[in-house]
């Protein structure tokens, strides 16, 4: 558990336990996630992935610890400060989370017409330009239930963009992709990020998508963190790691389904450390 | 032995949960009042909610009103008859639909027409995380979504009410002095004379206000709260059809012995 | 643009509509209008005012001419006295009328009939109708009809 601060940092999540009733779902987590770059992080479905997203969010809170986001302690802030910060975040949600009400036009202009006072002719400038980044502007008068699972979810990648965050969330982003749309995304998250200098987090447990394009990658199980690193690093660390290795080959037996049975015995197993 | 202690137990366990259920109930009743005023800053998503809970719901109210005028003129006819008692006939009709049929009826169906829309389309917005997309904007969903949904419900269910009872009033004069004869000034009379503007009308609208209030709570709670599964969304939206009609005549016992005396 | 606009234009219909139901009921269809005749005020004491209420009718010759204002326990009597206001259309009610509290119908509410008696004077402001009969309580005509019959 090293104590070190790193100012490039953009977001910290500092000795992290959080349950949900009797189920453990981090405990004692560090992690930290650098300014500017991409980092998946992987593991297992029903490893609170989502609830990673919603801790720096500030959708829940921890029981113990601290999650800061460029400096600012998510988890204590007021509901104003805690608004403001949200502003500078962009979520794709695993399904998109599009308005079905509205039109793909209309969901990428919300958060302008939410939080800036700018004409309308501007903000369809606005969401047409989002829309072209993400090669939909064809689609923009469509509803959501007229697009396919890859286009609702750059159509939510644009609205998520609308207000050019600092930090871009991804929930899952390549569940239930055909390989052509999950080309795409991968290739927009990469690009987006790289051009416009956010910190990216991608959420996934697609193995050899998420190595492909990170920068850092950290793998959690059993409410630990298994390794971390960046991908080169983190494939090395499999010698020392069961689980680690079992999630990274998709072996159907090993520690980890212990540890959905029994967490002592997974700590038994050598689950404890997370190095 | 072991079955009664079970049956009581499970008995223990539903009130508990019920208590439970009130309470948490509570708690989001507070939460929101704290953005009722501040949804007026966008008085068009009230107009919208209103529109879907309200207009969408007339044709049934009014269908439902006429034919509760036409029964109740009838039913009133059949009984007043015996007693020589004819001419008061439009007043029966009249205080049964204005004291309680209006408010308790158009409730009823407003909770099964509106109320279970609303809680299910909550619900939907809460499972595709759309609610969550929107706190994630830093817009508050209480405010955006849910605040103007009740907004809808509380004022249809008053306008709907005594529109309601109108229809059956006027249900009542065709069945009762169109085809029954019954004398045409004494039907509009008796009402004019026995119907008191504000313990009647009045009374009436307070208590379908009430009524409005207590279903757009439930409405907005069961689809906030909802569990976000296909099952969960079935369950919350028959749950506010059940607690929605238990709360209207719950309620309207309440305020009918404190209104109308005891 | 255009559907929002009818949608606004519907639902403002719909609350004109809602109101308009209520207030015609409110002030068209109830006491409301006559609720507040302005008139002069005479009283007159019951031995039983029966299902007499405030606001019920005052009537001569079957027509409304007026309305209960209060009912209250004379402190001496121990009857009732009710204070009726009269519309000032109807100012020549001989001194010397009768005041009866009849029932509309078998059911049907209580009112006061007045019956004009043959006094040259009018009734004033202020005065009151000595000659009452109380209202006929249904229980004891039962009972009485019951009683009778049973002695058959």
């Amino acid at each position: 558990m090293s104590e070190r601060r790193d100012t490039a940092a953009m977001i910290e999540l500092d000795g992290v336990r959080f349950a949900r009733g009797e189920q453990v779902i981090f405990d004692n987590v560090d992690m930290r996630f650098p300014r500017g770059q991409v980092t998946a992080v992987l593991g297992p479905s029903g490893t609170g992935k989502t609830t990673l997203l919603r801790l720096i969010g500030g959708q829940v809170r921890p029981a113990h610890g601290r999650v800061l986001v460029d400096g600012i302690e998510v988890s204590r802030v007021r509901r104003k400060a805690l608004y403001a910060l949200r502003r500078r975040m962009g979520v794709l949600f695993q399904n998109g989370a599009l308005f079905t009400d509205l039109t793909v036009g209309e969901n990428v202009a919300f958060p302008l017409r939410a939080h800036s006072r700018l004409d309308e002719a501007l903000i369809e400038r606005i969401v047409l330009f989002k829309l072209e980044a993400v090669g939909l502007r064809s689609a923009r008068e469509k509803y959501p239930a007229e697009l396919s699972g890859g286009m609702a979810r750059r159509a939510a990648l644009a609205r998520a963009m609308a207000l050019d965050p600092e930090i871009m969330l991804y929930d899952e982003p390549f569940a239930g992709q055909d390989p052509v749309s999950m080309g795409v995304l991968l290739r927009l998250i990469r690009r987006l990020n790289d051009a416009l200098g956010l910190t990216s987090i991608v959420v996934t447990h697609d193995v050899s998508e998420a190595l492909s394009i990170a920068d850092q990658v950290i793998v959690i199980a059993g409410g630990r963190v298994i390794g971390r690193g960046t991908p080169e690093e983190v494939r090395a660390q499999r010698e020392h790691e069961p689980a680690l290795a079992q999630f990274l080959d998709g072996a159907a037996e090993g520690p980890l389904n212990a540890a959905e049975d029994e967490a002592p015995l997974a700590a038994d197993l050598g689950l404890g450390g997370d190095r | 032995m072991k079955a009664v202690v079970d049956a009581i137990a499970r008995l223990g366990r539903l009130f508990l949960d019920g208590v439970q259920h009130a309470g948490s109930m509570a708690l989001f009743a507070v939460e929101l009042a704290w953005v009722l005023i501040p949804t007026w800053t966008r008085p068009r998503d009230i107009l919208q909610q209103v529109y879907a809970a309200g207009v969408l719901s007339l044709v049934i109210i009014l269908v439902a009103g006429g034919f509760v005028g036409l029964v109740l003129g009838l039913q009133g006819y059949n009984i007043l008859s015996n007693f020589n008692a004819s001419e008061s006939l439009g007043v029966m009709v009249a205080l049964s639909l204005v004291r309680e049929l209006g408010p308790v009826v158009a409730a009823l169906l407003f909770a099964g027409r509106a109320g279970s829309a609303i809680t299910a389309e909550i619900a939907l917005m809460k499972t595709t995380e759309q609610l969550a997309a929107l706190e994630m904007m830093a817009v508050d969903p209480l405010r955006r979504v849910i605040g103007p949904r009740f907004w809808g419900a509380m004022i249809s269910v008053p306008l709907l009410a005594a529109l309601f009872s109108l229809v059956g009033i006027v249900g009542g004069y065709l069945i009762g002095v169109v085809v029954l004869g019954v004398d045409q000034a004494s039907y509009w009379g008796q009402i004019r004379e026995q119907m008191e503007a504000w313990d009647d009308v009045g009374g009436g609208a307070i208590k379908s206000l009430a009524f409005g209030a207590v279903i757009a709570l439930i409405s907005v709670y069961e689809g906030y709260r909802a569990e976000p599964t296909a099952s969960g969304m079935a369950r919350a939206t028959t749950q506010t059809v059940v607690l929605s009609s238990l709360a209207v005549l719950g309620l309207d016992f309440v305020m009918t012995a404190f209104m109308f005396g005891a | 643009m255009n559907v929002q606009r009818g949608v606004e234009l519907v639902v403002g219909l719909f609350v004109l509509a809602g109101i308009a139901a209520l207030m015609v009921m409110a002030l068209q269809w109830s006491n409301f209008g006559a609720s507040r005749v302005s008139g002069y005020e005479v009283t007159a004491r019951f031995d039983n005012v029966g299902g007499l209420t405030v606001q019920s009718p005052v009537k001569l010759a079957g027509l409304t001419i007026g309305r209960v204002d209060s009912i209250e326990i004379h402190p001496e009597t121990f009857q009732a006295e009710v204070r009726m206001v009269i519309d000032d259309k109807y100012d020549n009610l001989p001194t010397d009328s009768f005041a009866n509290i009849y029932t509309a119908g078998l059911l049907g509410a209580q009112y006061v009939e007045i019956s004009p008696g043959g006094a040259i004077e009018s009734l004033e402001d202020g005065d009151r109708i000595t000659m009452t009969q109380s209202a006929i309580i249904l229980e004891s005509v039962v009972s009485k009809f019951l009683f009778d019959k049973a002695k058959e």
